[in-house]
């Protein structure tokens, strides 16, 4: 039954078994094709609705709104596969933020300024991971207190908004880089290069493999050899970094930092993250897929700009996307299960 | 499979839990290019040594060499990188990765830090053949069945330097065909000197695969034999062997007039497959019936299949003539069946419920919540079995967890006593526990059923069950063998027919 004389020459494979066979290697890409296809479905409707939605500027436009949220999707989901989550990417954004417009308003140049607020990303992603893996805490109450943590710190650095008049941060968001009628900001291309190099992470080195291996069985990973504390710590350090470089977006975005800004962010990174594929026990998932459901998430926001109806509606629709995905991601695991 | 030097060598092996020792200066040694089966019921120590050779325990005391040197184990992972594999009973493989990748993680073929994905394919595909696995490395490996996961993960024992490979209970889910797949695997590695220690409770396997066989028992050593040395019913004597008795025997009511009349109780063909198959059992009023086996029989099996517990596959049971289907346990219990699981623990007493309401649990799950009992006559209850059974310390507001072995099985028996059953099935109830309270548990059964209640006894000690027991049921491989009268049969009759060689063996032995 399992044994074929290998030397026997392939045949032509039919269509049928080549279904199987995809399905064999990617089932847990279903969720992420049924994000495109709720991503097709929204602009090919909305583009009958207004006649003049799917333009190069909206499409554009549509990039960088999201820039913040793309980044910390990214970050987000590699908590999420190892079947873990970090509540404080919201808060640490907008320390983050409003520590560099003090830092840049205090006379500190830019190339010192932007890595130290990094580093403060990574550190409080630090203290949740040494949290989570050493002390055997929850991610959502590890998190929880890296939220707090983050706001406090956030509004002991400042109380108001803080305007930013850098020239080098003003730059990163109001250059555009023109191609045709297509353009994009330095913040666009930063986000793209962070989706870039965390889909080449999580499939092309051992670390990256080793955080789906967490995901799918750490009992089993522990047993195969792999480096599961240093991988779970890493994990919230680079969601702490992609907080960081969010808060550095989303400054120069609004030209100010605003200890207020990102409540609730994390919720909506990890509806992202879970629209576009990712299943909230872990093992399974795609940064790419990642970076659609951000897509998803902000062309729902346009449509209902466009539309004038109030931006609620936005969390409504969403809110009601995430209950189809997750029952979806339910019956896929439960089939799965089944043939297992 | 010359007389080699042994390949893995423990000697002395000593592994304490608390006061107890596990494993009592255990030899074993595993040669090369030979199966080596580790046989010996619960408790006797089996899984203690096979975790003090792969590194999941450390030894309290004992030497472990490997080709001569001596090995510090201190993790599995230690194990591994010393050329110790285990594949388990439950997989410890990913299902939501490749095949390739569960065989090479952490040894993945790299350029430039990036995992090459194709060469990883491509020698996944060479390993998976030289088990004669014709899959597709790039799918995930939950795709697959639990057989072909297996392979993959002795593939992935194979694709490092492995000179030691532990299967654990390999063919617990395996089907005929899958079975014979793997021992085809397992004598490929023989072949390539690969040391392979079997561990399973199947009899037939053992003898059809292995080439030698260790036996512990109480956690000290037995001996080691050659399987074609070795006749089946001498391996399962050594086993379960003859034990120091300092108990005194006691002596039953004298058979009345109960014989000739028409069982409480009939099952016939209860199936529930694998596990147990096509049993039939009689139970009479005021009788014990034994149920004795080696582990792996359908014991337990048995009695979930008469209590409700499992689904029927097929089979009858009948009460006083009429059909009865026992589609839950309440509904058995309606009927008056009742069980006593062998996992005190965790499916017997509420550890963190006082003994009083552990023992009036049944009874009020029984009246439902409209009709609570009130707290004095849940005392009164209480006590009066606290009383009768003799449990010690007589503390109704004690947590139940606290007390000893025995007592928590005279717990367990209180509360199911307290719903007057008229069958009482008790699986394995003087395991673990100390001398003393075995005995007295012992005389409750045989004063029960005096008084009229039918029991089905099962327990691992034959010489218990023939003690206890007015006739007892011989399982072997899930069916019944046989049924006997106890008075008319002895320890070693009963031993013959667990051992009962297949024919093939016969011719051989």
């Amino acid at each position: 039954m399992t044994t074929l004389d290998i030397a026997t020459a392939p045949v032509r494979p039919s269509l049928a078994s080549r279904y199987n066979t995809f399905m064999s290697r990617h089932a847990s890409l279903m969720p992420t094709f049924a994000a495109i296809a709720i991503l097709i479905v929204i602009f090919v409707g909305a583009q009958i609705y207004f006649g003049n939605f799917v333009t190069p500027r909206n499409i554009s436009a549509l990039l960088l709104d999201n820039a913040y949220l793309l980044i910390l999707a990214v970050g987000m989901t590699f908590v999420i596969i190892t079947g873990g989550i970090d509540l404080s990417v919201g808060s640490v954004m907008a320390f983050t933020g409003i520590w560099l417009a003090k830092l840049l308003a205090g006379g500190t140049s830019a190339v010192i300024a932007i890595p130290v607020i990094i580093l403060g990303g990574a550190v409080i992603g630090l203290l949740i991971g040494v949290l989570v893996q050493y002390f055997d805490v929850q991610p959502f109450i590890a998190s929880l207190a890296g939220l707090f943590l983050a706001r406090g710190l956030a509004y002991v650095v400042s109380l108001s908004s803080i305007r930013v008049e850098n020239e080098a941060v003003l730059w990163l968001q109001s250059t555009r880089w023109h191609v045709g009628s297509w353009y994009i900001t330095p913040t666009g291309v930063l986000a793209l290069l962070v989706v870039a190099i965390g889909a080449l992470v999580m499939h092309f080195t051992r670390f990256g493999r080793t955080i789906y291996a967490i995901g799918g069985n750490e009992q089993s990973a522990r047993l195969m050899g792999l480096n599961i504390a240093r991988t779970k710590v890493a994990v919230y350090v680079i969601s702490g970094v992609c907080a960081g470089l969010a808060g550095l977006v989303l400054t120069a975005y609004s030209g100010a930092g605003y200890p207020r800004n990102g409540i609730g962010t994390e919720l909506d990174a990890i509806a992202a993250v879970v629209i576009g594929g990712t299943l909230l026990t872990g093992g399974r998932g795609y940064v790419l897929g990642s970076m659609v459901g951000v897509f998803v998430y902000g062309t729902i926001n346009t449509v209902i700009s466009f539309m004038g109806a109030e931006q609620s509606w936005t969390r409504i629709i969403v809110g009601f996307l995430l209950l189809v995905f997750i029952v979806v991601q339910r019956a896929i695991v439960a089939r799965a299960e089944r043939r297992g | 499979m010359d007389q080699a030097q042994p390949l893995l060598e423990i000697t002395g092996a000593t592994v304490f839990f608390g006061a107890d020792a596990a494993i009592d200066g255990v030899d074993f040694r595993m040669f090369p290019g030979e199966v080596h089966s580790l046989m010996g019921e619960n408790g006797a120590g089996k899984s203690t040594l096979i975790k003090a050779i792969t590194g999941v325990l450390p030894l309290d005391a004992g030497v472990l060499t490997l080709a001569g040197e001596e090995l510090h184990l201190h993790t599995p992972v230690d194990a591994q990188r010393a050329g110790i594999s285990t594949v388990y009973q439950e997989i410890e493989l990913l299902p939501n990765v490749s095949v390739a990748e569960n065989i090479f993680l952490g040894r993945e073929p790299r350029r430039l830090h990036m995992i090459d994905n194709r060469t990883m394919r491509a020698q996944a595909r060479r390993v998976l053949a030289e088990l004669g696995l014709d899959i597709d490395p790039a799918s995930l490996l939950g795709s697959h069945s639990v057989a072909v996961q297996q392979l993959v993960a002795i593939a992935r024992a194979i694709s490092a330097d492995l000179r030691v490979l532990v299967l654990d209970e390999p063919t617990s889910s395996l089907d005929v065909d899958e079975v014979a797949e793997l021992f085809r695997v397992i004598r490929e590695l023989k072949q390539r000197g690969v040391a392979i220690l079997f561990v399973s409770h199947f009899l037939d396997q053992v003898y059809e695969i292995c080439d030698r066989v260790t036996v512990l028992r109480d956690g000290k050593l037995v001996g080691e034999y050659l399987t074609r040395e070795l006749l089946r019913i001498d391996l399962v004597h050594k086993m379960l062997g003859h034990k120091e008795t300092e108990l005194k025997s006691r002596s039953r009511a004298p058979a009345s007039d109960g014989d000739g009349a028409a069982p409480f109780l009939t099952a016939r063909g209860l199936t529930h497959a694998p596990r147990i198959v096509d049993a039939d059992i009689d139970i009479f009023e005021g009788r014990v019936l034994g149920v004795a086996g080696l582990l792996g029989s359908g014991r337990t099996e048995l009695a979930r299949a008469v209590t409700g517990i499992d689904h029927l596959h097929s089979g009858v049971i009948m009460i006083a003539g009429a059909d009865q289907v026992f589609t839950s346990p309440r509904k058995a219990l309606n009927k008056g069946v009742a069980y006593s699981s062998e996992n005190r623990r965790t499916e017997g007493i509420v550890a963190e419920l006082t003994v009083l309401e552990n023992i009036v649990l049944a009874v009020q799950a029984d009246r439902g919540i409209w009709h609570r009992m009130r707290p004095a006559r849940q005392r009164e209850l209480a006590a009066s079995w606290v009383e009768a059974l003799g449990i010690r310390p007589a503390d109704l507001d004690r947590p139940a967890g606290t007390l000893s072995g025995g007592n928590q099985q005279k717990v367990m028996l209180a509360r199911l006593l307290a719903l007057a059953p008229r069958l009482l099935v008790l699986d394995e109830p003087t395991r673990g526990i100390d001398i003393g309270a075995k005995v007295e548990i012992q005389n409750l059964v045989g004063e029960l059923a005096d008084n009229g209640l039918s029991l089905i006894f099962i327990s691992a000690e034959l010489e218990e069950v023939l003690r206890v027991s007015d006739r007892v049921a011989v399982l072997r491989d899930g069916r019944i063998v046989d049924t006997l009268a106890t008075a008319e049969t002895s320890v070693d009759a009963v031993l013959a027919l667990v051992a009962r060689p297949s024919q093939e063996d016969e011719a051989l032995a």
